[in-house]
């Protein structure tokens, strides 16, 4: 069963081919046999059994909504009432909030059933899953290599069949990295397309949630659950959900595909190369039209985001000082004390570092020097993306520089781990939606495609996605040890 | 040397929503602690705030009735710093492009008129309440009061002394109440300030080093405490000191200021565009449409009334220093039918004398405007006398009676029957021989004690004009 897609599983449920509970039962089961892989945080396994026969209940009623009876799993960074959310950080071991974020509520509304709360880096700051409190996630595909991140546990969970599907969020890249280097499917939208509220706000200026899945059909499925406007969350947008699903069977013959000639510079490991240019041979015969672009001021991307997401994060990090919520610190001598040490005893490395750098960046007389610069440089990657996607339909790309590095290979040196982001930030910086697909295999670990289109583009990204899964199938290997 | 006094100030107005700024627990004052504070204001992880229409509404109105630019794309910053009563550890204000932009404020000091500039007034959310009392050492929070929206209306430097301070305050108080946008409670700190004081010898043009004195909510403490900071300083620089750039805070206790932190201890608030929030776009047609819905203001209000009813200045200030009172006062004339300055004496007068007397305002009059018109409509109309009026008035207070009622009840109807004060008139002087002789060589004194007399006789309820006249008459015979 934990094999079939989306669609496969929806029909079998309906025509009782199985029951959600034997379906969540066996998802269960695999969650506790493959517990070395870390990807959970938590597994709410009653919770999820009471809810599977809730949900045969209504499918033998056929009152089945959506995904009604479908395992699901909830990277630990989107709040779930009564279910602990831990955001990898020991400051919120202890939190529990009193309400679902948005994305949680749609589903439990689709009736999916949750297993859990899914591995990541702490306060989703990094792109290994190595900086969660919780310990770093292995890639199903190879445990002694990251998965990615920062939403790791929710790329090796759908990797090595822990969830039916998964959400995950990305600021940087953090899901189309791991999706790329755990061989699934994973669209991070445009901004403002999914609601942000309940969602643990790392640079809130950039994060966005979005469906990691085993294929683009998949993601369509998903993403139609999530997407819409949110009168809780101002930064969602008030336009209208397309019909994902049904958008997934267009003829891309005439398709404009653009490749920026700065993705695919010297810097471009040469392996990688040649997988990304055997996928897009299979645009071509699909018969999409390849444009080489320029996008000059893509180099940009890294600094300007290394300004920007640490100036939001050291705002919306401020929240965690022991006096209402989450960890605090023991016997506080003063206010003084309590703050220092809470904070220093409850935030990992990564994320103190983040603050530091976003609170010298917003200092008086720094201010206009990197916040404001790093604006303008975000304003000209938007300005290169629209002129970009005037000319093309869709821009392609790598996810990734490389495939899977080791665990623990670059954790001293924080500069390599930025650079493992440097095909995905832009596409924060200008909100424009991207996904990422398995496109082959280097030395028996996966390579991802990237694909980005034009604001609120799903609809197209995920077509031209699924054009190019009918005729492959890298989205259907599974890692050994997890058939 | 002479020296001249520079005082800008930085007022604080709650804005009289229901609902928090940015989230939708209410804003009642007075509740149990954090009974008020919902997941967005205690700051929650993953909660946003979303803003609340009706503040920006309440800005704009403010901003049109001191005829300042409504900035058409106003931006919310974050101001970070570290307090347990901030949740966030940031509060969400604005900073660089602030909702209402320069405008300007008519104030008047013994009779002279004088324009005081308004910088800008901007929206945010206030703070929760740190309780130091009661927690045996440990602080308790309250956090109620988080995210109550707040407008932060900031001054020129264009007052001279600490009375223009107050009569600035005090015309500010009267403009956010007739607004309808702030409730003006002081003691509940819903109007609160912050005063930029600096000294310079009279005839120099830049300003001297200014401190900020920070939370005195009274008119008689901004006098107070200003003009406490005017002597430190003057006295500070004639002893060959200079005066610090620093915050300062007043004690009312002991009628002091006391420094709080240098320029150098100031926080770095580290501001920057709360990605939280979208701009706010006013657009031409709501400036329209707000402008619509402005009210009759003070100043115009005083005006019309001493045009329109012939008051004089003092009434028609009086009158008009509310809303709710004006709008009394002019009930009261269109139910009495009566003189307007009859009606504006006994309101400015008897009425005002009462409230204060039982610490009401006019809202809370239990004399309303239809009873009080019955009783001046029976003063007008020569039932009784204006003496009487007063002894119905304060029966008309305890009760719930009309004036007509107790008139009747008490049989105070006023004596017009010329006979009836006649026959009174003859028997006083009758009586009263010697009087009588002082009166005729000379002493016009006496007259008041032969209207005394016939009054009494009468038990006040003679016609004071009709008693006048015949004494004259019969005197003189």
């Amino acid at each position: 069963m934990h094999t079939k897609t989306l669609p496969d599983l929806v029909r079998g449920l309906r025509s009782r081919e199985f029951s959600s509970l034997e379906l969540t039962q066996s998802f269960l089961n695999r969650i506790r046999q493959h517990r070395h892989l870390n990807a959970y945080i938590t597994v709410t396994e009653e919770d999820a059994l009471l809810n599977a026969k809730a949900a045969d209940v209504r499918l033998a009623e056929g009152k089945a909504e959506l995904l009604t009876g479908i395992p699901i799993a909830h990277k630990d960074i989107f709040c779930t009432l009564d279910v602990k959310t831990t955001c990898g950080s020991k400051m919120l071991d202890n939190f529990t909030a009193p309400y679902n974020a948005t994305v949680v509520e749609k589903f439990n509304q689709a009736g999916a059933v949750m297993l859990g709360k899914l591995n990541m880096d702490e306060f989703a700051m990094g792109s290994s899953n190595e900086t969660s409190y919780y310990g770093a996630v292995k890639n199903p595909w190879n445990t002694q290599a990251v998965p990615g991140g920062s939403s790791g546990g929710s790329a090796a969970a759908v990797a090595a069949r822990l969830a039916a599907c998964a959400t995950g969020t990305d600021t940087g890249g953090s899901i189309r990295q791991p999706a790329a280097l755990c061989g699934i499917t994973g669209l991070k939208p445009t901004y403002g397309r999914v609601s942000r509220y309940g969602m643990i706000a790392y640079a809130s200026s950039l994060d966005q949630g979005g469906p990691m899945a085993h294929s683009a059909e998949d993601a369509a499925i998903l993403l139609q659950t999530m997407a819409g406007f949110d009168e809780k969350d101002s930064t969602s947008v008030n336009c209208p959900v397309p019909d994902y699903s049904a958008g997934l069977n267009k003829s891309i013959a005439g398709l404009k595909i653009g490749l920026p000639k700065e993705f695919f510079s010297d810097g471009l490991n040469s392996h990688i190369a040649a997988t990304l240019e055997a996928a897009i041979n299979e645009y071509r015969k699909l018969g999409a039209e390849i444009k080489e672009i320029s996008m000059p001021n893509l180099k940009l991307a890294i600094p300007a985001y290394y300004v920007i997401a640490p100036a939001e994060c050291s705002a919306n990090l401020s929240r965690f000082d022991g006096v209402r919520f989450g960890y605090r610190c023991e016997n506080p001598a003063d206010l003084t004390d309590l703050y220092t040490r809470t904070r220093g005893e409850g935030f990992g490395k990564e994320v103190k570092r983040r603050i530091l750098m976003g609170t010298y960046a917003l200092s008086a007389g720094y201010y206009e020097a990197y916040y404001i610069k790093a604006q303008k440089i975000r304003r000209l990657i938007s300005d290169d993306f629209k002129n970009a996607l005037s000319e093309v339909d869709v821009i392609m790309g790598p996810v990734t520089p490389a495939t899977a590095f080791g665990i623990g290979e670059k954790m001293g040196d924080p500069i390599e781990m930025y650079l493992s982001d440097i095909y995905t930030i832009a596409i924060n910086l200008a909100g424009v939606p991207a996904l990422s697909i398995p496109a082959g295999f280097i030395a028996e670990m996966p390579v991802g495609l990237q694909i980005i289109g034009n604001y609120f583009a799903e609809d197209m990204l995920l077509n031209i996605a699924h054009q190019y899964q009918q005729v492959t199938d890298w989205h259907q290997q599974t890692p050994k040890g997890f058939e | 040397m002479e020296w001249e006094t520079v005082i800008g100030l930085e007022i604080h107005a709650q804005l009289a929503t229901k609902s928090k700024i940015f989230s939708g627990a209410s804003t009642a004052y007075g509740s149990e602690p954090n009974t008020q504070a919902c997941a967005i204001d205690l700051g929650l992880p993953g909660v946003l705030p979303v803003l609340n229409e009706e503040a920006v509404h309440k800005a704009v109105l403010f901003g049109m009735a001191i005829e300042a630019e409504i900035t058409p794309y106003s931006v919310f910053a974050r101001k970070n710093y570290f307090y347990p009563d901030l949740p966030k550890g940031y509060q969400i204000s604005q900073m660089e492009l602030p909702i209402v932009g320069e405008g300007h404020l008519e104030i008047e000091v013994d009779g002279n008129s004088k324009q005081i500039g308004i910088t800008r007034a901007h929206l945010e959310e206030d703070a929760g309440k740190s309780l130091h009392e009661d927690f045996h050492g440990l602080t308790g929070i309250d956090l109620n009061r988080a995210g109550t929206p707040l407008l932060e209306i900031v001054s020129e430097p264009d007052m001279r002394s600490a009375r223009e301070a107050v009569a600035y305050m005090k015309t500010l108080h009267e403009l956010v109440r007739y607004l309808d946008i702030c409730d003006g409670n002081m003691q509940e700190g819903s109007f609160r300030c912050d005063a930029n004081v600096s000294v310079r010898p009279k005839g120099q043009k830049a300003f001297g080093t200014r401190a900020e004195i920070k939370n005195i909510n009274s008119f008689k403490f901004v006098e107070k405490a200003i003009n406490h900071e005017i002597e430190r300083q003057i006295e500070l620089i004639e002893n060959g000191g200079k005066v610090v750039q620093e915050t300062r805070l007043y004690d009312s206790v002991k009628d002091e200021t006391r420094s709080m932190r240098s320029k150098e201890e100031a926080n770095d608030y580290r501001y920057f565009p709360d990605p939280d929030l979208l701009p706010v776009f006013i657009s031409e047609d709501y400036k329209a449409l707000v402008k619509t819905q402005l009210p009759e203001l003070p100043q115009a209000k005083k005006h019309r009334f001493k045009d329109q009813y012939a008051l004089d200045e003092e009434n028609a200030a009086i009158l008009t220093c509310s809303c709710q009172l004006a709008d009394y006062f002019e009930a009261v004339l269109k139910d009495s039918g009566c003189e307007a300055k009859l009606c504006a004496n006994w309101i400015t007068g008897e009425l005002s004398a009462a409230l204060n007397k039982a610490g009401l305002e006019i809202s809370g009059s239990p004399v309303d405007h239809k009873r009080l018109a019955g009783l001046l409509a029976r003063i007008s109309d020569n039932t009784i006398s204006g003496k009487i009026a007063k002894q119905v008035f304060e029966e008309m207070w305890k009760s719930a009676a009309t004036a007509d009622e107790i008139i009747a009840a008490k049989g105070l109807k006023q004596i017009t029957d010329t006979s009836a004060i006649e026959a009174v008139i003859d028997k006083i002087i009758a009586g009263n021989p010697g009087q009588v002789e002082q009166y005729r060589s000379g002493k016009d004194k006496v007259f008041a004690f032969f209207v005394g007399q016939v009054m009494k006789e009468m038990q006040g309820k003679a016609n004071p004009g009709e008693v006048n006249k015949m004494l004259k008459a019969k005197l003189s015979q």
